[in-house]
């Protein structure tokens, strides 16, 4: 029986050379690439110089045996996500629970049933797809932290308060030297200039949350918390500035459309969480501070600073970041004037 | 008890045909005596670690072929090393000729 799914790259661990043959030969005849390691210490070199989508491994080795292997994979951020089918004798069976209490995806008793070897091996390799797939996904907006942390919560829906850096940033204007605009040329722009920001963002921990039109949020600190979410913020707002001049450099090269972007920044408690159905989630953050940093990058315009931020993002900000006073301003719908600062792009 | 179950052997020689029976038949009988050269070293050595380790691949591999007996003088063994109690007697010796006669017998069933 051949099987009908996409064949994977797997690792076949263990010290002895029948059942290394045994499980091999059995899914190498299911479509599989199959590698072979004859303990743990050869298994780590091979899982960290080459990339697996399974491993099965025996817990009995000497060198180094399953446990130890087991345990370096799950603290290693490269190795954590492949899945680790554990083969054992039955009378191991208390073993085998505690690897599977550690974080082993499954096990299999040796000598191995090949319907069972075919089933588990299939099984983790789809479910490894798809957290695959998802991780992908998220990793459009988000760090790879962020993503594995949303795939490991499971998007539990519920809100929590957390203390988070929000920033909202919208192109102010765009710069035509023809009279006509290409809407062609406009949805390009905006996809390279997206591509841009969002890089910024994430290569500063940021996850990006929404958008519609040619603006966008994103948020700092949460869904992971960090300590140090205003400067992240501010250091990725001032990424983005000197990106946006750099792609106006070459825009105009080609002569094409120049834009001008406005970023506000406001930091404090936002209310953070998942928001939809279990079909269709996004994290979201509300409150103050989110309407906050709203208002502040619609006064970017007015004020004609491209950052603007607030009192409590300006405080502990390392002093290479150069930021100015640009005094108190009563916000549309807020009852008290905000402290608000320009950062001076470098 | 036969030497080795008959339906486990066919079982395992269905799995994957011919070219493979024999490769595993022969990686049974190249492994076989050198594991029971360490647990004999093991003995020496009074390493309880080894001895268990080497009984417990030998257990598994005479499991994977149906060679039951051998299997269980095996795990005796395993369970003893375990223990750390290498007081075993004459249980290496019989465990030893349980292994050659089982040998003998998958040379024949080779295909």
């Amino acid at each position: 029986m051949k099987s009908t799914r996409e064949p994977g790259h797997l690792l076949v661990v263990d010290d002895n050379q029948v059942n290394r043959i045994l499980l091999a030969r059995g899914l190498e005849g299911d479509g599989h690439k199959v590698e072979t390691a004859e303990n743990g210490k050869q298994a780590l070199e091979k899982l960290r110089s080459e990339s697996f989508d399974l491993v099965l491994l025996d817990i009995e080795m000497p060198e180094m045996d399953g446990y130890e292997v087991l345990e370096t994979c799950l603290q290693d951020a490269e190795l954590r996500e492949i899945p680790i089918i554990m083969t054992s004798s039955l009378d191991e069976i208390n073993s085998v629970v505690k690897c599977v209490e550690l974080g082993a995806e499954d096990y299999l008793n040796k000598p191995v049933n090949p319907i069972l070897l075919r089933a588990r091996v299939n099984a983790s390799l789809e479910k490894k797809r798809l957290r695959d797939e998802q991780r992908k996904l998220f990793r459009t907006f988000a760090t790879k932290e962020v993503a594995d942390e949303l795939i490991r919560s499971g998007f539990s829906l519920g809100g929590k308060y957390v203390h988070a850096s929000v920033m909202f940033a919208d192109i102010r204007s765009y710069t035509t030297f023809t009279e006509k605009e290409d809407p062609v040329e406009i949805i390009d722009l905006l996809n390279n200039y997206f591509a841009l920001m969002f890089d910024a963002i994430v290569s500063y921990h940021g996850t990006i949350n929404q958008m519609a039109g040619d603006g966008f949020m994103a948020i700092f600190g949460a869904p992971i918390h960090r300590e140090d979410h205003r400067e992240q913020s501010v250091r990725a707002a001032l990424e983005m500035i000197k990106l946006v001049k750099g792609f106006n450099i070459q825009q105009a090269a080609q002569n094409k459309v120049q834009i001008k972007i406005g970023i506000g920044i406001a930091s404090g408690r936002v209310i953070a969480g998942y928001t939809g159905s279990q079909h269709r989630a996004t994290y979201t953050c509300v409150g103050d501070t989110v309407n906050l940093a709203s208002r502040i990058e619609s006064h970017t315009k007015v004020a004609d600073h491209p950052i603007l931020i607030d009192q409590y993002t300006r405080e502990n900000l390392p002093t290479d970041i150069e930021v100015e006073a640009l005094g108190p301003i009563l916000f549309k719908g807020k009852q008290q004037a905000i402290n608000t600062f320009v950062v001076k792009p470098k | 008890m036969p030497l080795i179950d008959k339906s486990t052997f066919e079982e395992l020689k269905q799995m994957s045909g011919a070219d493979f029976i024999n490769e595993l038949i022969d990686a049974f009988l190249d492994d076989g005596p050198h594991m029971l050269t360490q647990m004999e070293t093991a003995l020496i050595n009074k390493d309880g670690v080894s001895f268990r380790r080497n009984a417990h691949s030998l257990k598994s591999n005479a499991n994977t072929f149906g060679a039951t007996e051998l299997g269980a003088l095996a795990k005796e063994l395993e369970l003893m090393g375990r223990e750390n109690n290498l007081e075993i007697g004459d249980r290496l010796e019989v465990l030893k000729g349980s292994f050659e006669k089982v040998a003998e017998e998958l040379k024949g069933m080779r295909s």
